[in-house]
Protein backbone atom coordinates (compact mmCIF):
# COMPACT_ATOMS: atom_id res chain seq x y z
CA UNK A 1 0.00 0.00 0.00
CA UNK A 2 1.35 3.32 -1.14
CA UNK A 3 1.47 5.96 1.52
CA UNK A 4 0.18 8.75 -0.73
CA UNK A 5 -1.34 7.46 -4.56
CA UNK A 6 -2.26 11.17 -6.17
CA UNK A 7 -4.72 9.80 -9.65
CA UNK A 8 -4.61 12.72 -12.50
CA UNK A 9 -5.37 15.31 -10.19
CA UNK A 10 -7.23 18.56 -11.96
CA UNK A 11 -7.84 21.44 -10.60
CA UNK A 12 -9.73 24.85 -11.39
CA UNK A 13 -10.42 28.27 -10.55
CA UNK A 14 -12.73 29.12 -11.66
CA UNK A 15 -11.80 29.21 -15.39
CA UNK A 16 -8.18 29.21 -14.49
CA UNK A 17 -6.57 25.54 -14.68
CA UNK A 18 -4.38 25.40 -11.73
CA UNK A 19 -3.28 21.84 -11.82
CA UNK A 20 -4.06 19.88 -14.45
CA UNK A 21 -3.17 15.49 -14.48
CA UNK A 22 -1.15 15.53 -11.69
CA UNK A 23 -0.30 11.81 -10.79
CA UNK A 24 2.19 10.63 -7.88
CA UNK A 25 2.94 7.92 -5.52
CA UNK A 26 4.86 7.74 -2.18
CA UNK A 27 5.93 4.61 -0.87
CA UNK A 28 7.00 6.00 2.62
CA UNK A 29 10.59 7.22 3.41
CA UNK A 30 11.30 9.52 0.77
CA UNK A 31 12.06 13.03 0.60
CA UNK A 32 10.19 14.72 -2.12
CA UNK A 33 10.81 18.01 -3.43
CA UNK A 34 8.13 19.78 -5.64
CA UNK A 35 9.52 23.35 -7.49
CA UNK A 36 8.51 25.28 -10.35
CA UNK A 37 7.92 28.92 -11.27
CA UNK A 38 5.69 31.56 -9.20
CA UNK A 39 2.06 30.87 -9.81
CA UNK A 40 2.84 27.52 -10.88
CA UNK A 41 0.47 25.55 -8.15
CA UNK A 42 2.80 24.12 -5.94
CA UNK A 43 0.91 25.43 -3.13
CA UNK A 44 -2.62 24.38 -4.42
CA UNK A 45 -0.93 21.08 -4.58
CA UNK A 46 -0.71 20.92 -1.22
CA UNK A 47 -4.17 22.38 -0.73
CA UNK A 48 -5.59 19.77 -2.89
CA UNK A 49 -3.64 16.90 -1.09
CA UNK A 50 -4.46 18.30 2.45
CA UNK A 51 -8.20 19.01 1.95
CA UNK A 52 -8.52 22.45 1.89
CA UNK A 53 -9.47 22.15 -1.63
CA UNK A 54 -11.29 19.37 -3.10
CA UNK A 55 -10.25 18.45 -6.79
CA UNK A 56 -12.31 19.25 -9.54
CA UNK A 57 -11.07 15.99 -11.15
CA UNK A 58 -8.63 13.30 -10.06
CA UNK A 59 -8.53 10.95 -6.95
CA UNK A 60 -6.05 11.37 -3.58
CA UNK A 61 -5.50 8.17 -1.42
CA UNK A 62 -3.75 8.51 2.07
CA UNK A 63 -2.81 5.18 3.87
CA UNK A 64 -4.89 3.53 1.45
CA UNK A 65 -8.12 5.35 2.11
CA UNK A 66 -9.27 8.32 -0.17
CA UNK A 67 -8.97 11.47 1.50
CA UNK A 68 -10.33 14.07 -1.28
CA UNK A 69 -13.78 15.00 -0.64
CA UNK A 70 -12.95 14.90 3.45
CA UNK A 71 -12.03 17.88 5.96
CA UNK A 72 -8.72 18.96 6.65
CA UNK A 73 -8.81 18.03 10.11
CA UNK A 74 -9.91 14.56 8.85
CA UNK A 75 -6.96 14.22 6.59
CA UNK A 76 -4.65 15.38 9.13
CA UNK A 77 -6.10 13.02 12.11
CA UNK A 78 -5.08 9.91 8.94
CA UNK A 79 -1.57 11.29 9.87
CA UNK A 80 -0.78 14.32 7.42
CA UNK A 81 0.85 17.34 8.90
CA UNK A 82 1.88 20.60 7.11
CA UNK A 83 3.78 23.87 7.66
CA UNK A 84 2.80 27.22 5.79
CA UNK A 85 4.28 29.60 3.10
CA UNK A 86 3.91 32.97 5.34
CA UNK A 87 3.70 31.56 9.07
CA UNK A 88 0.64 30.21 10.76
CA UNK A 89 0.89 30.09 14.12
CA UNK A 90 -1.23 30.78 16.89
CA UNK A 91 -0.01 34.16 17.75
CA UNK A 92 -2.16 34.73 21.26
CA UNK A 93 -1.07 31.45 22.53
CA UNK A 94 1.74 30.28 23.79
CA UNK A 95 4.63 28.21 22.08
CA UNK A 96 3.77 25.61 24.30
CA UNK A 97 -0.07 25.60 23.66
CA UNK A 98 0.33 25.55 20.20
CA UNK A 99 1.98 22.26 20.13
CA UNK A 100 -0.84 21.06 22.43
CA UNK A 101 -4.14 22.16 20.43
CA UNK A 102 -2.66 20.43 17.19
CA UNK A 103 -3.09 17.30 19.51
CA UNK A 104 -7.33 18.43 19.15
CA UNK A 105 -7.57 15.32 16.66
CA UNK A 106 -6.71 12.74 19.44
CA UNK A 107 -7.52 14.47 22.78
CA UNK A 108 -9.81 11.88 23.72
CA UNK A 109 -11.67 13.88 25.58
CA UNK A 110 -14.57 16.29 25.62
CA UNK A 111 -16.51 19.31 27.15
CA UNK A 112 -17.91 17.32 29.85
CA UNK A 113 -14.30 15.96 30.77
CA UNK A 114 -12.86 19.01 30.48
CA UNK A 115 -15.51 20.75 32.99
CA UNK A 116 -15.60 18.32 35.51
CA UNK A 117 -11.79 17.35 35.05
CA UNK A 118 -12.58 13.92 35.23
CA UNK A 119 -9.84 11.09 35.03
CA UNK A 120 -9.79 10.67 31.20
CA UNK A 121 -9.39 14.75 31.39
CA UNK A 122 -6.42 14.22 33.57
CA UNK A 123 -4.84 11.74 31.72
CA UNK A 124 -4.98 12.66 28.37
CA UNK A 125 -4.37 16.61 28.93
CA UNK A 126 -1.08 15.02 30.65
CA UNK A 127 -0.25 12.83 27.75
CA UNK A 128 -0.83 16.21 25.59
CA UNK A 129 1.60 18.18 27.51
CA UNK A 130 4.21 15.52 27.95
CA UNK A 131 3.97 14.99 24.03
CA UNK A 132 4.31 18.97 23.09
CA UNK A 133 6.98 19.56 26.31
CA UNK A 134 9.52 16.61 24.44
CA UNK A 135 9.32 18.16 21.00
CA UNK A 136 10.35 21.66 22.17
CA UNK A 137 13.13 19.95 24.18
CA UNK A 138 14.41 18.07 21.01
CA UNK A 139 14.01 21.12 19.04
CA UNK A 140 15.90 23.57 21.57
CA UNK A 141 12.65 25.00 21.81
CA UNK A 142 12.36 24.61 25.59
CA UNK A 143 13.51 28.13 26.27
CA UNK A 144 10.33 29.44 24.61
CA UNK A 145 8.25 27.48 25.65
CA UNK A 146 5.88 30.18 27.08
CA UNK A 147 6.88 32.75 24.75
CA UNK A 148 4.47 34.10 22.09
CA UNK A 149 5.22 33.32 18.82
CA UNK A 150 5.04 36.57 17.03
CA UNK A 151 7.69 37.61 19.59
CA UNK A 152 10.55 34.61 18.34
CA UNK A 153 12.96 35.33 15.78
CA UNK A 154 11.79 34.38 12.42
CA UNK A 155 13.72 31.39 12.24
CA UNK A 156 12.40 29.78 15.22
CA UNK A 157 8.75 30.64 14.14
CA UNK A 158 9.33 28.26 11.34
CA UNK A 159 11.10 25.55 13.91
CA UNK A 160 7.79 26.00 15.76
CA UNK A 161 5.82 25.47 12.99
CA UNK A 162 7.33 22.30 12.21
CA UNK A 163 7.45 21.25 15.78
CA UNK A 164 3.72 21.94 16.00
CA UNK A 165 3.34 19.71 12.98
CA UNK A 166 5.25 17.05 14.24
CA UNK A 167 3.15 16.69 17.25
CA UNK A 168 0.36 15.88 15.46
CA UNK A 169 2.67 12.40 14.87
CA UNK A 170 2.48 12.72 11.21
CA UNK A 171 3.47 9.53 8.94
CA UNK A 172 3.58 12.43 6.18
CA UNK A 173 5.11 15.50 6.52
CA UNK A 174 4.25 19.09 3.80
CA UNK A 175 6.52 21.80 4.54
CA UNK A 176 5.68 24.72 2.07
CA UNK A 177 8.52 26.85 1.65
CA UNK A 178 10.39 26.36 4.94
CA UNK A 179 13.78 28.38 3.66
CA UNK A 180 11.52 31.49 2.66
CA UNK A 181 12.64 34.49 4.12
CA UNK A 182 15.76 32.34 6.11
CA UNK A 183 18.98 33.93 5.89
CA UNK A 184 21.86 31.90 4.67
CA UNK A 185 23.17 30.21 8.06
CA UNK A 186 19.27 29.71 9.28
CA UNK A 187 18.91 27.92 5.66
CA UNK A 188 21.86 25.42 6.83
CA UNK A 189 20.27 24.93 9.76
CA UNK A 190 16.97 24.10 8.80
CA UNK A 191 18.88 21.39 6.15
CA UNK A 192 19.97 19.76 8.82
CA UNK A 193 16.90 20.25 11.00
CA UNK A 194 14.97 18.24 8.05
CA UNK A 195 17.20 15.72 7.52
CA UNK A 196 17.57 14.81 10.94
CA UNK A 197 13.71 15.07 11.19
CA UNK A 198 12.99 12.58 9.02
CA UNK A 199 15.08 10.24 10.25
CA UNK A 200 14.60 10.58 13.99
CA UNK A 201 10.81 11.04 13.16
CA UNK A 202 10.84 8.26 10.60
CA UNK A 203 8.88 10.27 8.31
CA UNK A 204 8.29 11.22 4.38
CA UNK A 205 9.10 14.62 3.36
CA UNK A 206 7.65 16.29 1.18
CA UNK A 207 8.52 20.32 0.17
CA UNK A 208 8.12 23.02 -2.04
CA UNK A 209 11.06 25.17 -2.14
CA UNK A 210 12.74 28.02 -3.93
CA UNK A 211 15.75 27.50 -2.71
CA UNK A 212 18.07 25.42 -4.88
CA UNK A 213 20.23 25.13 -2.17
CA UNK A 214 17.78 23.31 0.03
CA UNK A 215 16.40 21.35 -2.68
CA UNK A 216 19.44 20.19 -4.25
CA UNK A 217 20.83 19.13 -0.65
CA UNK A 218 17.80 17.83 0.75
CA UNK A 219 15.60 15.80 -1.87
CA UNK A 220 16.11 12.87 -3.78
CA UNK A 221 13.86 13.14 -5.73
CA UNK A 222 12.26 16.35 -7.82
CA UNK A 223 9.07 16.80 -9.01
CA UNK A 224 9.09 20.28 -11.22
CA UNK A 225 5.61 21.93 -11.88
CA UNK A 226 5.10 24.80 -14.73
CA UNK A 227 1.64 26.28 -15.24
CA UNK A 228 0.00 23.56 -13.11
CA UNK A 229 1.43 20.74 -15.29
CA UNK A 230 4.40 18.63 -14.87
CA UNK A 231 7.10 19.18 -17.19
CA UNK A 232 9.61 17.39 -15.80
CA UNK A 233 10.81 14.79 -12.73
CA UNK A 234 13.58 12.71 -11.20
CA UNK A 235 16.05 12.62 -9.44
CA UNK A 236 18.04 16.45 -8.56
CA UNK A 237 20.87 15.98 -10.58
CA UNK A 238 18.90 14.99 -13.84
CA UNK A 239 16.44 17.45 -13.59
CA UNK A 240 18.69 20.54 -12.53
CA UNK A 241 20.07 19.36 -16.03
CA UNK A 242 16.87 19.28 -17.66
CA UNK A 243 16.34 22.06 -20.71
CA UNK A 244 12.50 22.21 -19.80
CA UNK A 245 12.89 23.06 -16.47
CA UNK A 246 15.79 25.64 -17.04
CA UNK A 247 13.38 27.20 -19.85
CA UNK A 248 10.77 27.19 -17.06
CA UNK A 249 12.79 29.36 -14.51
CA UNK A 250 15.13 31.29 -17.05
CA UNK A 251 12.46 31.75 -19.68
CA UNK A 252 12.41 31.79 -23.29
CA UNK A 253 14.91 33.06 -25.56
CA UNK A 254 12.81 35.37 -27.21
CA UNK A 255 13.62 36.05 -31.04
CA UNK A 256 15.16 39.75 -32.09
CA UNK A 257 12.68 41.71 -34.15
CA UNK A 258 13.69 44.26 -36.05
CA UNK B 1 -6.12 22.56 49.12
CA UNK B 2 -5.60 25.35 46.65
CA UNK B 3 -7.43 24.25 44.21
CA UNK B 4 -10.35 24.85 46.53
CA UNK B 5 -9.93 28.11 47.19
CA UNK B 6 -12.17 30.27 44.96
CA UNK B 7 -14.41 27.96 45.63
CA UNK B 8 -14.48 28.63 49.21
CA UNK B 9 -13.86 32.45 49.02
CA UNK B 10 -17.44 32.27 46.57
CA UNK B 11 -19.30 30.28 48.54
CA UNK B 12 -18.48 32.40 51.68
CA UNK B 13 -19.47 35.60 50.45
CA UNK B 14 -22.73 34.14 48.61
CA UNK B 15 -23.22 33.03 52.30
CA UNK B 16 -22.87 36.75 53.27
CA UNK B 17 -24.88 38.42 50.87
CA UNK B 18 -28.00 35.70 51.47
CA UNK B 19 -27.49 36.16 55.06
CA UNK B 20 -27.45 39.89 54.62
CA UNK B 21 -30.92 39.61 52.27
CA UNK B 22 -32.39 37.20 54.72
CA UNK B 23 -32.40 39.13 58.07
CA UNK B 24 -33.33 42.04 55.84
CA UNK B 25 -29.68 44.11 56.56
CA UNK B 26 -29.61 45.36 53.10
CA UNK B 27 -32.67 47.46 51.10
CA UNK B 28 -34.35 45.49 48.64
CA UNK B 29 -33.38 48.21 45.85
CA UNK B 30 -29.18 47.18 47.06
CA UNK B 31 -30.60 43.68 46.86
CA UNK B 32 -32.05 43.96 43.47
CA UNK B 33 -28.76 45.60 42.18
CA UNK B 34 -26.94 42.98 43.68
CA UNK B 35 -29.01 40.21 41.18
CA UNK B 36 -28.54 42.38 38.55
CA UNK B 37 -24.89 42.47 39.01
CA UNK B 38 -25.40 38.96 38.65
CA UNK B 39 -27.24 38.35 35.69
CA UNK B 40 -24.91 40.82 33.89
CA UNK B 41 -21.69 38.48 35.08
CA UNK B 42 -23.33 35.35 33.29
CA UNK B 43 -23.95 37.67 30.01
CA UNK B 44 -20.63 39.59 29.72
CA UNK B 45 -18.89 36.38 30.32
CA UNK B 46 -20.84 34.09 28.24
CA UNK B 47 -20.64 36.87 25.40
CA UNK B 48 -16.68 36.63 25.51
CA UNK B 49 -16.90 33.30 25.08
CA UNK B 50 -18.00 34.04 21.66
CA UNK B 51 -16.42 37.58 20.97
CA UNK B 52 -13.53 37.55 22.99
CA UNK B 53 -12.22 34.01 23.07
CA UNK B 54 -13.39 32.96 19.63
CA UNK B 55 -13.03 36.31 17.34
CA UNK B 56 -16.40 36.70 16.65
CA UNK B 57 -18.59 39.67 16.83
CA UNK B 58 -21.97 38.40 18.00
CA UNK B 59 -24.32 41.52 18.48
CA UNK B 60 -27.65 39.56 19.10
CA UNK B 61 -27.04 38.05 22.53
CA UNK B 62 -30.35 39.63 24.02
CA UNK B 63 -31.98 37.18 21.61
CA UNK B 64 -30.58 34.43 23.51
CA UNK B 65 -31.93 36.01 26.74
CA UNK B 66 -35.00 36.52 25.80
CA UNK B 67 -35.66 32.80 24.78
CA UNK B 68 -34.35 31.31 27.83
CA UNK B 69 -36.88 33.95 29.69
CA UNK B 70 -39.33 33.52 27.64
CA UNK B 71 -39.09 29.49 28.18
CA UNK B 72 -38.52 29.70 31.92
CA UNK B 73 -41.52 31.71 32.86
CA UNK B 74 -43.98 30.06 30.26
CA UNK B 75 -42.84 26.70 31.67
CA UNK B 76 -42.96 27.86 35.24
CA UNK B 77 -46.40 30.01 34.68
CA UNK B 78 -47.99 27.13 32.94
CA UNK B 79 -46.79 24.34 35.66
CA UNK B 80 -47.54 26.37 39.04
CA UNK B 81 -49.69 28.88 39.35
CA UNK B 82 -53.89 29.32 37.65
CA UNK B 83 -53.84 31.71 34.65
CA UNK B 84 -56.58 32.32 32.35
CA UNK B 85 -54.72 31.70 29.19
CA UNK B 86 -53.12 28.39 30.58
CA UNK B 87 -56.16 27.33 33.02
CA UNK B 88 -55.27 25.16 36.50
CA UNK B 89 -51.92 25.05 37.81
CA UNK B 90 -50.96 21.60 36.07
CA UNK B 91 -48.45 20.98 39.34
CA UNK B 92 -48.86 21.81 42.86
CA UNK B 93 -47.25 25.25 43.35
CA UNK B 94 -45.26 24.09 46.01
CA UNK B 95 -43.09 21.91 43.92
CA UNK B 96 -41.75 25.07 42.24
CA UNK B 97 -39.36 25.08 45.29
CA UNK B 98 -37.81 21.97 43.63
CA UNK B 99 -38.64 22.74 39.68
CA UNK B 100 -37.31 25.72 39.48
CA UNK B 101 -33.89 24.89 37.92
CA UNK B 102 -35.23 22.53 36.22
CA UNK B 103 -37.39 24.73 34.26
CA UNK B 104 -34.70 27.72 34.14
CA UNK B 105 -32.00 24.53 32.52
CA UNK B 106 -34.59 23.98 29.88
CA UNK B 107 -34.89 27.65 29.35
CA UNK B 108 -31.09 27.56 28.68
CA UNK B 109 -30.91 24.56 26.52
CA UNK B 110 -33.95 26.42 24.33
CA UNK B 111 -31.83 29.15 24.29
CA UNK B 112 -28.79 27.11 22.60
CA UNK B 113 -31.03 25.22 20.10
CA UNK B 114 -31.50 28.62 19.16
CA UNK B 115 -28.28 29.67 19.35
CA UNK B 116 -27.84 26.96 16.55
CA UNK B 117 -29.53 29.81 14.26
CA UNK B 118 -25.88 31.57 14.62
CA UNK B 119 -23.71 28.42 14.59
CA UNK B 120 -24.43 26.52 11.69
CA UNK B 121 -24.19 30.05 9.30
CA UNK B 122 -20.68 30.70 11.25
CA UNK B 123 -19.68 27.22 8.98
CA UNK B 124 -19.49 29.80 5.88
CA UNK B 125 -19.13 33.34 7.16
CA UNK B 126 -17.19 35.34 9.73
CA UNK B 127 -16.76 38.59 11.00
CA UNK B 128 -19.10 41.34 9.72
CA UNK B 129 -21.45 38.89 8.02
CA UNK B 130 -21.39 36.53 11.13
CA UNK B 131 -22.59 39.88 13.03
CA UNK B 132 -25.31 40.88 10.78
CA UNK B 133 -26.51 37.36 11.35
CA UNK B 134 -26.48 37.61 14.93
CA UNK B 135 -28.33 40.84 15.28
CA UNK B 136 -30.91 39.24 12.24
CA UNK B 137 -31.73 36.39 15.06
CA UNK B 138 -32.24 38.71 17.67
CA UNK B 139 -34.71 40.31 15.83
CA UNK B 140 -36.38 37.06 14.79
CA UNK B 141 -36.66 36.24 18.43
CA UNK B 142 -38.05 39.41 19.74
CA UNK B 143 -40.35 39.87 16.51
CA UNK B 144 -41.54 36.07 17.24
CA UNK B 145 -42.38 37.07 20.80
CA UNK B 146 -43.93 40.07 19.79
CA UNK B 147 -46.31 37.98 17.18
CA UNK B 148 -47.36 35.33 20.06
CA UNK B 149 -50.42 36.58 21.75
CA UNK B 150 -50.79 33.08 24.27
CA UNK B 151 -47.78 34.54 25.47
CA UNK B 152 -49.00 38.43 25.92
CA UNK B 153 -46.93 38.87 22.05
CA UNK B 154 -45.75 42.63 22.50
CA UNK B 155 -47.50 43.53 25.62
CA UNK B 156 -45.45 40.97 27.73
CA UNK B 157 -45.85 38.11 30.03
CA UNK B 158 -46.28 37.90 33.66
CA UNK B 159 -47.30 36.22 37.05
CA UNK B 160 -43.61 35.13 37.45
CA UNK B 161 -43.74 37.19 41.08
CA UNK B 162 -46.72 34.15 41.83
CA UNK B 163 -44.10 31.35 41.63
CA UNK B 164 -41.27 33.17 43.55
CA UNK B 165 -43.94 33.88 46.52
CA UNK B 166 -44.77 30.21 45.81
CA UNK B 167 -41.12 28.69 46.83
CA UNK B 168 -40.82 31.02 49.71
CA UNK B 169 -43.86 30.07 51.21
CA UNK B 170 -42.31 26.81 51.04
CA UNK B 171 -39.12 27.92 52.61
CA UNK B 172 -38.80 31.48 53.42
CA UNK B 173 -35.78 32.23 51.77
CA UNK B 174 -34.54 34.80 48.84
CA UNK B 175 -35.17 32.23 46.25
CA UNK B 176 -33.55 34.30 43.17
CA UNK B 177 -31.07 35.62 44.76
CA UNK B 178 -29.69 31.95 45.39
CA UNK B 179 -30.32 30.79 42.07
CA UNK B 180 -28.63 33.85 40.81
CA UNK B 181 -25.87 33.29 42.83
CA UNK B 182 -25.88 29.79 41.91
CA UNK B 183 -26.09 30.32 38.36
CA UNK B 184 -22.92 33.04 38.44
CA UNK B 185 -20.99 30.60 39.95
CA UNK B 186 -21.52 27.58 37.77
CA UNK B 187 -20.79 29.48 34.67
CA UNK B 188 -17.66 31.31 35.52
CA UNK B 189 -16.40 27.38 36.82
CA UNK B 190 -17.93 26.42 33.73
CA UNK B 191 -16.38 28.98 31.50
CA UNK B 192 -12.79 28.88 33.66
CA UNK B 193 -12.43 25.30 33.16
CA UNK B 194 -13.35 25.19 29.62
CA UNK B 195 -10.85 27.86 27.86
CA UNK B 196 -8.54 26.45 30.15
CA UNK B 197 -8.57 23.29 28.72
CA UNK B 198 -6.34 21.85 25.45
CA UNK B 199 -9.75 21.27 24.17
CA UNK B 200 -11.45 24.66 24.79
CA UNK B 201 -8.50 26.46 23.98
CA UNK B 202 -9.11 25.57 20.18
CA UNK B 203 -11.95 28.34 19.82
CA UNK B 204 -8.81 30.81 20.58
CA UNK B 205 -6.70 28.96 17.52
CA UNK B 206 -9.98 29.74 15.49
CA UNK B 207 -9.86 33.19 16.79
CA UNK B 208 -5.84 33.27 15.98
CA UNK B 209 -6.22 31.77 12.23
CA UNK B 210 -9.14 29.63 11.24
CA UNK B 211 -7.51 27.71 8.41
CA UNK B 212 -4.38 26.77 10.26
CA UNK B 213 -6.86 25.81 13.27
CA UNK B 214 -8.90 23.54 10.78
CA UNK B 215 -5.68 22.02 8.74
CA UNK B 216 -4.08 21.27 11.77
CA UNK B 217 -6.69 19.40 13.43
CA UNK B 218 -9.17 21.15 15.28
CA UNK B 219 -12.63 20.40 13.91
CA UNK B 220 -14.14 23.58 13.57
CA UNK B 221 -17.30 23.24 12.98
CA UNK B 222 -17.65 20.80 16.19
CA UNK B 223 -15.78 23.54 18.42
CA UNK B 224 -18.17 26.55 17.00
CA UNK B 225 -21.80 24.64 17.73
CA UNK B 226 -19.77 23.80 21.09
CA UNK B 227 -19.15 27.48 21.48
CA UNK B 228 -22.16 29.17 20.20
CA UNK B 229 -24.23 26.68 22.29
CA UNK B 230 -22.15 27.01 25.57
CA UNK B 231 -22.81 30.61 24.96
CA UNK B 232 -26.33 31.08 24.24
CA UNK B 233 -27.55 28.77 26.51
CA UNK B 234 -25.71 30.89 29.23
CA UNK B 235 -27.45 33.60 28.49
CA UNK B 236 -30.63 31.79 28.77
CA UNK B 237 -30.67 30.94 32.08
CA UNK B 238 -29.32 34.21 32.62
CA UNK B 239 -32.42 35.09 30.82
CA UNK B 240 -34.88 33.21 33.06
CA UNK B 241 -33.42 34.21 36.19
CA UNK B 242 -33.99 38.23 35.08
CA UNK B 243 -37.49 37.53 34.45
CA UNK B 244 -37.98 35.85 38.14
CA UNK B 245 -36.22 38.73 39.66
CA UNK B 246 -38.40 41.88 37.43
CA UNK B 247 -41.68 39.17 37.95
CA UNK B 248 -42.60 40.80 34.85
CA UNK B 249 -40.87 40.64 30.66
CA UNK B 250 -41.73 42.00 27.42
CA UNK B 251 -40.04 41.51 24.00
CA UNK B 252 -38.80 45.17 24.29
CA UNK B 253 -36.48 44.84 26.83
CA UNK B 254 -34.56 42.03 24.41
CA UNK B 255 -33.34 44.62 21.86
CA UNK B 256 -30.33 45.62 20.19
CA UNK B 257 -29.78 48.50 23.42
CA UNK B 258 -29.52 44.85 25.96
CA UNK B 259 -27.40 43.07 23.60
CA UNK B 260 -24.93 46.62 23.41
CA UNK B 261 -24.81 46.54 26.90
CA UNK B 262 -23.55 43.33 27.19
CA UNK B 263 -20.98 43.97 24.65
CA UNK B 264 -20.01 46.91 25.90
CA UNK B 265 -19.17 45.25 29.68
CA UNK B 266 -17.26 42.12 27.29
CA UNK B 267 -15.39 45.08 25.76
CA UNK B 268 -14.63 47.44 28.94
CA UNK B 269 -13.41 44.29 30.42
CA UNK B 270 -11.01 43.16 28.24
CA UNK B 271 -11.41 40.35 25.14
CA UNK B 272 -10.54 37.01 26.17
CA UNK B 273 -10.39 37.54 29.92
CA UNK B 274 -13.01 35.96 32.10
CA UNK B 275 -11.69 38.38 35.34
CA UNK B 276 -12.27 40.91 32.85
CA UNK B 277 -15.40 40.27 32.12
CA UNK B 278 -16.87 40.13 35.68
CA UNK B 279 -14.90 43.03 36.65
CA UNK B 280 -16.26 45.08 34.24
CA UNK B 281 -19.88 43.47 34.36
CA UNK B 282 -19.95 44.65 38.48
CA UNK B 283 -18.59 47.83 37.67
CA UNK B 284 -20.92 48.92 34.45
CA UNK B 285 -23.99 48.14 36.61
CA UNK B 286 -22.71 50.39 39.41
CA UNK B 287 -21.66 53.27 37.52
CA UNK B 288 -25.20 52.82 35.56
CA UNK B 289 -26.94 52.75 39.15
CA UNK B 290 -24.77 55.89 40.13
CA UNK B 291 -25.73 57.86 37.64
CA UNK B 292 -28.96 57.42 37.65
CA UNK B 293 -29.67 61.00 38.98
CA UNK B 294 -28.58 62.05 35.89
CA UNK B 295 -31.12 60.57 34.07
CA UNK B 296 -31.33 61.01 30.55
CA UNK B 297 -27.63 62.15 30.81
CA UNK B 298 -26.54 59.49 31.98
CA UNK B 299 -26.55 57.94 28.06
CA UNK B 300 -24.25 61.00 27.51
CA UNK B 301 -21.79 60.04 29.99
CA UNK B 302 -21.63 56.25 29.89
CA UNK B 303 -20.46 55.99 26.12
CA UNK B 304 -18.35 58.90 26.98
CA UNK B 305 -16.44 56.59 29.14
CA UNK B 306 -16.42 54.13 26.61
CA UNK B 307 -14.60 56.38 23.51
CA UNK B 308 -12.02 57.36 26.49
CA UNK B 309 -11.71 53.76 27.03
CA UNK B 310 -10.81 53.07 23.07
CA UNK B 311 -8.80 55.84 23.13
CA UNK B 312 -6.74 55.36 25.94
CA UNK B 313 -7.01 51.62 26.41
CA UNK B 314 -8.61 50.04 23.84
CA UNK B 315 -7.59 46.22 24.82
CA UNK B 316 -10.42 46.90 27.32
CA UNK B 317 -9.14 47.09 31.50
CA UNK B 318 -7.83 43.42 31.30
CA UNK B 319 -7.00 42.60 27.71
CA UNK B 320 -6.01 38.75 26.86
CA UNK B 321 -5.31 38.49 30.22
CA UNK B 322 -6.38 37.29 34.00
CA UNK B 323 -6.13 38.58 37.43
CA UNK B 324 -3.56 35.77 38.22
CA UNK B 325 -1.60 37.79 34.98
CA UNK B 326 -1.79 41.14 36.42
CA UNK B 327 -0.99 39.88 40.09
CA UNK B 328 1.17 36.79 39.89
CA UNK B 329 1.37 36.98 43.87
CA UNK B 330 -2.03 35.73 43.66
CA UNK B 331 -0.96 32.79 42.52
CA UNK B 332 -0.09 31.10 45.76
CA UNK B 333 -3.95 30.76 46.65
CA UNK B 334 -5.52 30.18 42.89
CA UNK B 335 -3.99 28.02 40.64
CA UNK B 336 -3.94 29.61 36.73
CA UNK B 337 -4.34 26.21 35.33
CA UNK B 338 -2.47 26.19 32.20
CA UNK B 339 0.08 29.12 32.47
CA UNK B 340 2.57 26.98 34.12
CA UNK B 341 4.09 23.66 32.68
Amino acid sequence: MALLEIREMTHFFGGLRAVYNFNMKLEGGELLGLIGPNGAGKTTVFNLVCGFYRPTEGEVFFQGSRTDGLKPHEVTALGMARTFQNIRLWNSLTVFDNLCISQHHHLGYGLWDAVWRTGRYQENERRVRRTAEELLEVLGLSHYAMEYPKNLPYGFQRRVEIGRALSIRPSLLLLDEPAAGMNPAEIEELIELIRWIRKEFELTVWLIEHHMRVVMNVCEWIKVLDFGETIAEGPSEEVRKNPRVIQAYLGEEEPAYA
Amino acid sequence: MRRFTSLILYALLSLVIITAAQGRWVNPYILQIAMFVGINIILSTSLNLVNGYMGEFSVGHAGFMAVGAYITSVLNVWLFSSTKVFGPAVLSPSSAIYLFPVTLILGGIGAAVVGLLVAIPSFRTRGDYLAIITLAVNYIVKSSIENMQVIGGARGFMGMSGIVNAMQEVVNVPWVLIWVLTSVGVTVWLLHRFVNSTYGKGIVAIRDDEIAAEIMSVDTRRMKIVAFMLSSGLAGIAGGLFAHILGYINPGTFTIMKSTEALVMVYLGGMGSLSGAILSAVSLTLILEFFRPLQVAKWVVVPLLLILLMLFRPEGIMGHREFTDVFPALRRFFPSHGKEK
